[in-house]
């Protein structure tokens, strides 16, 4: 039978086959499996139909709880249902997995297996979440590679229909479901083939049907329940042999056969690893070299966990086997040992003692061990598996160990040599450094594709990026050759044949060549020609390159890029070089292949769009050369070279000026970020020893100062002769880095002298200076401040008060002003009018310089928060965009102000971030309570009058928290010289900080406030309690990629609504006004930031629950960020937005408490959402649809505006 | 029984409103209006190759930017079958129209580079359109740049599409040329089978209150009609090519004026807009009507009777005139 031969990813492979069997799939997006639902999704929006002919009908969920449930309804109906899921999502999803097997219910999860949120949430790779579900009763079946999980998804959906028994298939996160490989892919045909439709009439017949009524999902009482529970276990016992049946059919039919457990290796093994998931191809290749060594070494590949099958796991273990090591991808503290391996040791015993499950008498090994390796999709490679088998040649071999870490804790770790390696040669591997912005990622997918597709060479890519989201570098890792590619782990260091650097500035960052094999070939994105390029190279650099023998090319692709239209995405030029030199296929033959591929990806989009690409790629040779890399490093070195030297090069004394590679932070910094956070910035935290990390999941605040990006191109410079000192530039810098002060004019006697200041205009702060100031190395170079700034030169309007201007000229310069700014003092905020929007930015942010996009509309609302309130703030903050530029790690922005107080932040988890700040609040209200009663018990002792005064603060604004502040710090003090032994005083002194007053702010995103999370939102903004909600509101899930969600308004495109949402945006401010309880704003930074400021004072001031819903404009708008601002405005305008307050404090006022902050609708919607490419890709694509969406949509305005603007004029009925 | 009908570059319309270039023609239903109200033909709005170039780049950068750069989020949108991004809708509504009405369509491109020009013209033909109208127009910003260049690469665009295409083909002018005699007869020579007169700019105007830049679209008055009267009275008979004559036509006498200058046509998009497409059916009775009162037979009798060659007093179109009418100021003075 004819197959192809596709170059794809795992998620790909395994939606392909779901897709075809499926008719309900119920969908929500979590890392890293929503590729499959948004595959899903896109092709039954293109009326790709199942393997029946009929189109799926996909549904998103509001959590995966509800996907889950959503399936249970299905199948309980007699359909084919399908979910794809990973991490905290399966465990949402476990009631309900409890439920559909306990009803033997066929069903298939496919699952993308990630790490479970602990000490921190990963959204990386390990089986974690699906050890989590391996008691609901659902078979786990597990795939290793991209391959694999496309055959293995097709033998679940195959045997669960058999068993009916319910499949959790699943395969690693990340290494398989983001890999891209080469692979044969299954015909319909042999779909078709492995599918028996009587068994699907069956799973129909036993459907709920009122034709044909019976009851399903009964309580049962202790004289039943257990004996029910027993009566699945025929199916049980029944399902391995059922999908190793499914194994042979699926081989007669493909070819390719598997088992329940496969053995690979020497016949007559000693030692044995059992293991699975990707980490199986890892142990199987090395054990092809080690046999071939003659090693008496072998693998068993556990493909069918549960119902673990003792019998077909003995036949698998070679009778010569001495020891067995299990190799376990989760971790479980405190248990005897980790799944696999107490599976393993069980077999082993009771095959001992029940010889119809082993016949064979076999010798007992000697040794049976478990182990942990790959958490969070850490590194698993042959060195690694080689120190494995030489721990088990060890006449004690360590018990319960962990592979590939440093454990100098307690000592678990194995040792291995990196440098073991089982390369032969035959495949080519080449490395990509690359921006995020500069389409590399996109390039080396396109030309995997071709290599794979279009050459007689297997493929393989895996794409490395790190946590920000502005600014990311990449590493793309490639392999191609003769034979299949089994090699689920990066390029290791000293292997690529090729290394690519598409920015140069890295080469100051990174260790860019570490990866670069000998007589390698180094390609450089460099402005330098090849004349000129040797003494611009950092000298390590240039060390690498000759020692390595490499041939070095550069070529200017930036500005190749730029004159053929490309922008910043240089792509198209550094693809079309990859491929000159790389030589994989002949280069007409290669450009020809790269532009049918262009036309195929960009076609669509019009032919200015293609044309501009084959410009591209037609400039690109011409400007690529190679370089005569000289004998020697530049003279200097030379020099240290020659000596002899034992120190590194890089330590020699600079005497002519001379790149180095700088160091990740400052030298000033803490230890702790020197030497734990900094070589996790530069990519080296894998050699981080168990010892180096905090082991409850603290870190300290105040991180990301130290990460210096300079990731600008441009940044914001100050004109003091037009600056009004109105502060709005300050607000709305989305990375905190434009500060503003007011200081004594004396403070300025050490300033540098480039360092700008003038008469502050504060009537508060007669005679004092003012200056405004940017950070240059943390801007993102946004031009949000620019686009706030009210101000024109009257001279030449297109000047204002700030204006961009190249930074690399700036940088040094103004990093000594702004060092010199950071050591002004701060304004003292306790009597400062903070109603005012000039007034309020004097204070210091406590968010800075996050990993946010640049121009991020949601992080000027977070920064006002902590301006106001950072100091006696606690912040719980739900999954999303807010909790990984606020928490992921290397460097995190939350920080402290110099008195070393500042917000208090955590994220426990997506769906229940409400419940966790009413926890807090709960929690700070009961301390505070208890204080209270401590302190009237010890009045006396303290002093009546601090007590009394204590009592009864009122701590509604700043002076009077600093003022509590101070009491305290003197109770404190009393209590101290009390005696130390009366319970009472040694209580009050542990709660006495509970005295002062400290405000929760419950903070997420739209995704969590309106879908996930909203049964909680909802229940704790009825509780009265004295919260603050902020809903960054983007109208999509952005951190997973802008699916809808039901924030996403009327007719705008999102994943899942591609089509365009057809219901209109969720009225979440109207929800919460229905309790006359809760105080409620929505507001629109840059449509009116003075309503932001007071309501975000109201908000605290409200001794209830508030709930402050924000426009935040996002990269998944599809909008031109620098304008985000006037898109807001325009939002507001067009009534789109309307901005209100509804404070119920009011109507104990006997006023109206709805206050509509903005004006009739003054514009046409289409002004507004035709800016924004979710909404013009409709037009586009579709434009009858568009327009009759947005004519709705018109409608809803003018009712809600007639709503509301009732709701402004309506005289409230007296209290 | 008057006779309204008159040529236009070889078309042979029913009488001489034409709808010129505006969002009317964007609905079959506007279409066929003016079709039902009077219109003798109709010119499509205008095809824009920048526009076209301009979408898709956009549309490109937006679906592609921060694509592949964080591993949770590899894209932002989903991707679509399609988008309408080339020539593609334009030329499927221009079928459209064309099937929907019985008078001639003729199409209109607004291009900026050679290849743009002549393949769109070429796919205009296609479509079925029964002339073509390239609106030229490109401002000139550099210094170093001489009428002449623009002139010859106005002229060559002109030569390049007119061997391209088989249909009729006018071109819209801009009244800024230095020497527009000249250049009109260089167009006639290059293959214009007609001359739009003229194109009308929207130039940008300023905004004291917030000192920005801001688009300023207004409709024509009647006043606009004074400059493209003197020019096609000036070009009739001088030029082998017919003459439309556009901005500033609102009434049946500003018809009457257009044809007696030698226009072969009129076309009218302002007073529609502002007064509704009825407007057509009023300005064509009121056309009758003077018509009839003045006895007058025929549209082909009058058409040029008022060109400057057929003037009894030509120089009244000529700088002789220009210092009458600066003298006639004097009367105003205090």
């Amino acid at each position: 039978m004819e197959r192809n031969r596709v170059t794809i990813e795992g998620n790909e492979a395994v939606a392909t086959i779901a897709h075809a069997l499926s008719e309900v799939i119920a969908i929500y997006p979590i890392t890293p499996s929503t590729p499959m639902g948004e595959l899903a999704d896109a092709w039954s929006a293109a009326e790709r139909p199942n393997l029946w002919g009929t189109v799926p009908l996909v549904i998103e969920m509001q959590s995966e709880g509800g996907a889950a449930g959503a399936i249970h309804g299905t199948l309980q109906t007699g359909s084919l249902a399908t979910t794809f899921t990973a991490s905290q999502g399966l465990l949402l999803m476990i009631p309900n997995m409890y439920k559909i097997a306990g009803e033997l219910t066929p069903a298939v999860f496919h699952v993308a297996a990630r790490s479970l949120a602990t000490q921190a949430l990963s959204i990386f790779g390990d089986h974690s979440d699906v050890m989590a579900t391996r008691a609901t009763g659902f078979a786990l079946l597990a795939s290793n590679s991209v391959q694999e999980a496309q055959d293995l998804a097709l033998i679940a959906h195959a045997a669960t229909l058999e068993s009916r028994i319910p499949f959790l298939h699943f395969f690693d996160g990340f290494r398989t479901s983001h890999e891209i490989n080469t692979m044969e892919q299954l015909a319909r045909e042999d779909i078709r083939a492995m599918i028996d439709d009587s068994l699907v009439y069956a799973h129909r017949q036993r459907a709920l049907s009122p034709d044909h009524p019976f009851i399903r999902g009964t309580a049962q009482n202790p004289d039943v329940y257990f004996q029910a529970r027993e009566s699945v276990n025929p199916y049980y016992l029944a399902c391995p042999a059922i999908v190793q049946k499914t194994m042979e059919r699926f081989a007669a039919q493909v070819g390719r056969q598997y088992h329940l457990f496969d053995y690979v290796g020497a016949p007559d093994a000693e030692r044995v690893i059992i293991v699975m998931g990707s980490g199986a191809e890892t142990v199987e290749e090395t054990i092809k070299h080690l046999a071939a060594q003659g090693e008496k070494v072998g693998v068993i590949k556990v493909r069918l966990y549960r119902p673990f099958s003792i019998e077909h796991f003995m036949q698998a273990i070679p009778l010569t086997t001495r020891t067995l090591a299990v190799l376990d991808r989760t971790k479980e503290p405190g248990s005897a040992g980790e799944p696999l391996y107490l599976d393993v040791v069980t077999a082993l015993n009771e095959s001992r003692e029940n010889s119809s499950l082993d016949s064979t008498q076999r010798p007992v090994p000697a040794h049976i061990i478990g182990g942990r390796y790959g958490l969070s999709s850490k590194e698993f490679t042959p060195a690694m598996v080689k120190g494995i088998f030489d721990e088990m040649s060890k006449d004690n071999p360590k018990q319960h160990f962990t592979i590939g870490i440093n454990d100098d804790v307690t000592h678990t770790s194995l040792a291995y040599d990196p440098a073991f390696s089982i390369e032969t040669g035959e495949t080519v591997q080449c490395v990509f450094w690359g921006l995020g912005s500069d389409g590399t990622v996109g390039a080396n997918k396109n030309s995997i594709k071709i290599i794979g597709e279009e050459t007689d060479n297997y493929a393989q890519g895996y794409f490395v990026y790190d946590s920000k989201k502005s600014g990311s570098v990449t590493v793309s890792h490639l392999r191609f050759g003769p034979h299949e590619i089994h090699a689920p782990y990066q390029i290791g260091n000293g292997q690529a044949n090729f290394v690519a650097c598409h920015q140069f500035t890295f080469l100051e960052q990174f260790d860019v060549l570490k990866y670069a094999a000998p007589n390698g070939v180094f390609l450089l994105d460099s402005i330098y020609g090849p004349e000129n390029v040797w003494g611009h190279l950092p000298h390590e650099v240039q060390q690498e390159i000759i020692e390595k023998h490499l041939h070095f090319y550069v070529i200017d692709a930036h500005s190749v890029a730029n004159k053929t239209g490309m922008g910043a995405r240089i792509n198209t030029v550094m693809q079309t070089c990859f491929f000159a030199i790389s030589g994989v296929l002949p280069r007409e033959q290669a450009i020809a292949q790269i532009k049918r591929s262009i036309q195929k990806t960009y076609g669509k989009r019009g032919e200015a769009v293609v044309q501009k690409n084959f410009l591209a790629v037609d400039e690109s040779l011409a400007h690529m050369h190679e370089v005569q890399v000289p004998l020697s490093l530049s003279e200097q070195y030379t020099r240290s070279k020659v000596n002899g030297a034992s120190a590194p090069a890089r330590r020699q004394p600079i005497t002519l000026p001379m790149l180095s590679r700088r160091p990740p932070v400052p030298n000033a910094a803490p230890d702790f970020v020197r030497n734990v956070l900094g070589p996790m910035i530069v990519g080296d935290g894998d050699d981080l020893p168990v010892s180096a990390l905090p082991c409850d999941g603290t870190y300290p605040s105040g991180t990301a100062k130290w990460e210096k990006r300079n990731i600008a191109q441009e940044m914001p410079v100050w004109e003091p002769d037009l600056c009004i000192q109105c502060g709005k530039c300050v607000m709305v810098c989305p990375h905190a880095v434009i500060r503003m002060k007011v200081y004594d004019p004396a403070e300025l006697k050490d300033a540098p002298d480039t360092f700008l200041s003038m008469d502050a205009h504060f009537k508060e702060f007669p005679d004092m200076k003012y200056s405004l100031q940017v950070s240059p190395e943390d801007c993102t170079g946004c031009n949000l401040c620019v686009e706030a700034c009210p101000v024109k030169d009257k001279r030449q309007v297109g000047r204002k008060a700030i204006n961009m201007a190249p930074q690399p000229p700036l940088r040094e310069k103004e990093k000594a002003n702004w060092e010199f700014f950071l050591s002004l003092p701060e304004v003292p905020s306790a009597h400062l009018n903070i109603g005012a929007i000039k007034n309020s930015q004097l204070l210091q942010p406590l968010f800075e310089f996050s990993g946010a996009c640049s121009g991020c509309g949601e992080t000027p609302y977070i920064k006002l928060a902590t301006q106001l309130f950072g100091d006696h703030m606690i912040v719980a903050n739900a999954t999303g965009c807010s909790s990984i530029y606020g928490g992921n790690l290397p460097t995190t922005p939350w920080t402290y102000n110099n008195e070393g107080r500042g917000p208090a932040w955590s994220n426990s988890l997506f769906e229940d971030n409400a419940e966790f700040g009413l926890g807090m609040r709960l929690s700070l209200d009961k301390r505070e309570e208890y204080a209270h009663e401590l302190l009237t018990k010890c009045a006396a002792s303290v002093g009546e009058e601090l007590a009394q005064a204590i009592l009864h603060s009122d701590q509604s604004d700043e002076a009077e928290i600093q003022a509590q502040r101070q009491r305290v710090v003197l109770l404190k003090s009393r209590l101290a010289q009390l005696d130390g032994t009366e319970a009472n005083v040694q209580n009050l002194l542990s709660v006495a900080d509970a005295l002062v007053r400290k405000s929760v702010w419950i903070i997420g995103g739209d995704g969590w406030a309106y879908d996930i999370g909203y049964g909680g939102l909802d229940h704790v903004l009825a509780s009265g309690r004295n919260v603050n909600v902020l809903v960054l509101d983007t109208e999509v899930y952005s951190n997973t990629g802008g699916q809808a969600s039901k924030s996403t308004p009327l007719g705008a495109v999102a994943k899942f609504a591609a089509r365009g949402k057809a219901t209109p945006k969720k009225d979440l401010g109207m929800l919460a006004m229905a309790y006359g309880s809760v105080y409620v704003a929505r507001v629109a930074m840059g449509a009116n930031d003075q309503q932001t400021l007071k309501a975000f004072l109201e908000a605290e001031a409200y001794d209830g629950p508030s709930l402050i819903i924000a426009y935040s404009h996002c990269i998944a708008h599809g909008i031109d960020m620098s304008k985000g601002l006037e898109q807001q405005k325009l939002a507001v305008q067009s009534g789109y937005w309307p901005l209100y307050r509804y404070n119920p404090a009011l109507l104990d006022e006997g006023k109206q408490p709805f206050i509509l902050d903005s004006k009739e609708p003054s514009l046409p919607l289409e002004r507004y959402v035709y800016n924004e490419t979710r909404y013009r890709m409709l037009l586009q694509s579709n434009e009858e649809r568009a327009e009759t969406l947005l004519g709705q949509a018109k409608h809803d305005i003018q009712e809600h505006w007639k709503q509301y603007h009732e709701m402004a004029t309506h005289s409230p009925a007296e209290k | 029984m008057l006779d309204l009908t008159t040529t236009y570059m070889s078309l042979h319309l029913k009488n001489p409103l034409v709808a010129s270039a505006s969002p009317l023609s964007k609905k079959l239903d506007t279409v066929r209006r003016l079709q039902d109200a009077g219109a003798a033909a109709i010119v499509m709005y205008s095809l824009f190759e920048e526009q076209i170039t301009h979408e898709s780049n956009e549309l490109d950068h937006y679906l592609e930017r921060g694509t592949h750069s964080y591993a949770e989020a590899l894209s932002y949108f989903p991707d679509l079958d399609t988008y309408n991004m080339g020539p593609e809708t334009y030329l499927a509504h221009l079928q459209r129209v064309k099937q929907a009405v019985q008078i001639p369509v003729i199409g209109s491109l607004n291009g900026i580079s050679s290849g743009g020009w002549v393949e769109y013209a070429e796919k205009i033909e296609q479509a079925g359109a029964d002339a073509l109208e390239l609106n030229i127009y490109y401002l000139p910003t550099d210094p170093n740049l001489s009428s002449m260049e623009i002139e010859d690469e106005y002229v060559q665009l002109v030569k390049d599409v007119r061997a391209k295409i088989h249909i009729p083909l006018a071109l819209k002018l801009s009244p800024f040329f230095t020497a527009l005699p000249h250049i009109a007869r260089r167009f006639a020579s290059a293959g214009a089978d007609g001359l739009v007169l003229f194109n009308r700019f929207y130039q940008p105007d300023f905004d004291l209150e917030t000192l920005e830049v801001v688009p300023n679209l207004q409709l024509s008055t009647s006043h606009e009609l004074r400059l493209p009267l003197r020019w096609i009275a000036l070009l009739y008979g001088r030029i082998e090519a017919d003459f439309a004559l556009t901005s500033g036509i609102h009434t049946a006498q500003d018809v009457l004026k257009a044809v007696m200058a030698g226009a072969s046509v009129t076309m009218m998009a302002s007073t529609l807009l502002e007064h509704g497409i009825g407007r057509l059916m009023y300005i064509l009775a009121d056309l009758q009507a003077w018509m009839d009162e003045h006895e007058y037979t025929s549209i082909t009798e009058m058409k040029g009777s008022m060109s400057q060659r057929a003037v009894a007093e030509p120089a009244a179109f000529e700088r002789a005139n220009y210092l009458k009418t600066l003298n006639a100021f004097e009367a105003y003075l205090p």
